[in-house]
């Protein structure tokens, strides 16, 4: 990696240790829960931005990947399997050291899924459904690929929200913790949970993923890929004729983003030990676009900035009953008047006294 | 399926079809004059209800449904010319982006002003229970309006777009923009006038279908990804094909209650709209070539 990449990354973890030191010495560490929130929802919107910023491939339906990977872990870690003890299928499942077995509050026999193999199984899931849906939907453009991500996006909110399966209206709650680690050498167990006691460990597991998605999409759109998904954003016809296969690349993307979804829905789901259908909502998908776009769309500093400080907000419910109104008004304020997203208004600023020095 | 019940589902079918078809209207008259989606079209409809119902309280029904529409219109050219107007050469990611942003800001507004309650205008003629039959099935009096307004609505469009000079100005700027730019028509204007036409059908649809579907704060998103789903099926800018689509879809609907449950009624026409869009992306009606050149 080179040092112009490097020296943000650094910054970005010592802020993230800053403010855990912070809020400790100042006792304000419930602070921490809303910024743990936030760093998963912005693991989506990072996702999003290289689809829509790089790639130039808009998607009003990633709230439904998000979905996909949460409902999926929370239905498998909570469904209890004791009634289909006996079946071969799941037989063969205990023996691989996938079924956790326990007792609820009643003193009930349960039988469920461990965290790891559901979180891996609904990543695999979110991954399929996106290829599978990827392969036709990427071939339409501008408003016709709107429309589909968020025809998408409805079908899924509809699913939850109509199936027993992952509890209607009311959604999955009482998520069990996703031990991440074992209690290993002495030291404690890692787990994903919203235990008070876990607070600043789970901060942590956030903004590691957060970082570690940002390094890996650094890599990603400064490496010969990344260029090439510019090129599909300037010319789609002009990237085929350099010989780019852009159908292919394009569908990459999208799964790429759609695992990012996916990821922070399971972690973000296992964190609040629940997950209800307003996950799944056009609200939600719409916000992950508006977040890509007040960053700058194909600026990952800035659209992992603005996604942090707006959710965050958001989290803390600082625009109240109008916080709709409020991601409204920026979205429309945005794309009127810095169509580059908000940081760009300093950033050109900056760059032309920059180069005026230097001339 | 008894034959009673067959029929009950076909005009049921038809009545929500027509509505959609109503709604895809609005979305291609401005797709026609400017190539944009607006996103908040279904908002339109929504402020239609919303405002007529308010009004009632201080006049009767046709004057508060014809003052709806009229301050619907102007909402819709205030929108144009302070979000769109003055934009130069925008993209379709930003202009799609605009008016999901448009549509979130109105539907928070009416929150505001009107509050989470559900309401309807009283039915035009008669009341709930009041029933017309035809043949064996008994339909709704309020079924004729919808249906009614909606062959007003598609014959008064072709008529403007053919007889008056606005509306083959509006086709001029729809054809060839620079085309029509040379022959002295205010093209931006022509988009003003588009935004404001697109709201008064919405607003108007909004008026008719209150009684039947009621209205709330929130209830044009779901019309208007219905009457998006209409628009693209009959190919965009197609409002003959929208009718028809929107008949179909309706009466597809209608059927698959009687096979999956309603919470699935969705997911199912938009599963629908979904592989038309793979297997035609230019909807059932249209031809790819004719896609924005379209006699309305």
């Amino acid at each position: 990696m080179k040092s112009s990449k490097v020296f943000p990354l650094c910054i970005l973890i010592g802020l993230v240790i800053g403010v855990q030191v912070v809020t400790q010495l100042t006792d304000k560490t419930f602070y921490l829960t809303q910024l743990t929130m936030a760093a998963y929802y912005t693991l989506v919107v990072i996702g999003l931005s290289v689809l829509m910023g790089y790639a130039g491939q808009i998607s009003i339906g990633h709230a439904g990947f998000f979905a996909i990977g949460g409902y999926l872990s929370a239905a498998l870690t909570t469904h209890n399997l004791v009634s289909l003890q006996t079946h071969p299928f799941i037989q063969a499942l205990g023996s691989m050291g996938m079924l956790i077995p326990g007792q609820d509050l009643y003193g009930e026999q349960l039988l469920t899924v461990a965290p790891w193999p559901a979180c891996l199984f609904a990543l695999a899931v979110a991954a399929v459904v996106a290829l599978v849906l990827g392969v036709p939907v990427l071939k339409l453009k501008g408003h016709y690929l709107a429309m589909a991500t968020l025809g998408f996006g409805i079908i899924i909110f509809r699913i939850g929200l109509a199936t027993e399966f992952f509890g209607e209206a009311d959604g999955i709650s009482e998520v069990p913790a996703f031990v991440l680690l074992p209690s290993l050498a002495g030291l404690p167990a890692l787990s994903v949970s919203g235990d008070f006691g876990h607070r600043i460990e789970n901060y942590y597991i956030a903004w590691g993923l957060l970082v570690l998605g940002m390094v890996l999409l650094l890599n990603l759109i400064d490496s010969r890929t990344g260029r090439a998904l510019r090129s599909i954003h300037g010319s789609e016809e002009a990237a085929e004729a350099i010989g780019i296969n852009t159908a292919r690349l394009k569908l990459a993307v999208f799964v790429l983003s759609a695992v990012f979804a996916a990821i922070a829905g399971v972690f973000l789901t296992h964190y609040n030990g629940g997950i209800g259908p307003s996950e799944a909502s056009v609200m939600k998908s719409v916000r992950y676009v508006a977040l890509v776009a007040v960053g700058g769309m194909a600026n990952l500093w800035g659209v992992l900035i603005m996604g942090v400080t707006l959710t965050f907000l958001s989290l803390r419910g600082v625009f109240g009953s109008y916080d709709d109104a409020v991601f409204g008004t920026i979205l429309i304020l945005v794309m009127l008047f810095a169509p580059d997203g908000i940081l760009s208004i300093r950033g050109k600023a900056l760059l032309a006294r920059f180069k005026k020095e230097n001339a | 399926m008894t034959p009673e019940l067959f029929f009950q589902y076909l005009f049921a079918g038809i009545t929500y079809g027509i509505m959609y078809a109503i709604v895809a209207i609005g979305f291609n008259i401005i797709y026609n004059t400017t190539g944009i989606i607006n996103f908040a079209q279904g908002e339109f409809v929504m402020l239609g209800g919303m405002i007529s119902i308010s009004l009632l309280q201080f006049m009767p029904l046709p004057l508060a449904v014809v003052c709806a529409v009229i301050i619907t219109m102007l909402v819709g050219a205030l929108i144009e010319m302070i979000f769109i107007r003055w934009l130069d050469n925008p993209s379709v990611l930003r202009l799609i982006i605009i008016t999901i942003g448009l549509s979130i800001l109105m539907r928070e507004v009416a929150l505001h002003i009107w509050d989470e309650s559900i309401r309807s205008l009283p039915y035009f003629y008669g009341n709930e229970i009041t029933t017309i039959g035809i043949g064996p099935v008994r339909i709704s009096p309020q079924v004729l309006w919808v249906i009614g307004v909606c062959g007003v609505v598609v014959i008064g469009l072709s008529l403007f777009f053919k007889i008056t000079p606005l509306g083959r100005e509006m086709r001029a700027c729809s054809a060839n923009r620079t085309a029509a730019i040379l022959c002295g028509i205010n093209t931006r204007n022509m988009v003003t006038f588009s935004f404001m036409l697109s709201a008064g059908i919405g607003a108007l649809a909004g008026c008719v279908m209150s009684p039947i579907t009621y209205t709330q704060y929130d209830s044009g998103t779901a019309l208007a990804i219905k009457g998006f789903t209409v628009a693209i099926l009959g190919g965009l800018g197609n409002s003959m094909g929208a009718v028809a689509a929107g008949l179909l879809l309706g009466i597809l609907e209608a059927y698959s209650v009687a096979v999956v449950p309603l919470a699935f009624q969705d997911a199912i026409s938009i599963a629908i709209l979904l592989i038309i869009l793979f297997v035609r992306p230019h909807g059932l009606f249209g031809s790819s070539e004719a896609a924005r050149l379209t006699e309305f």
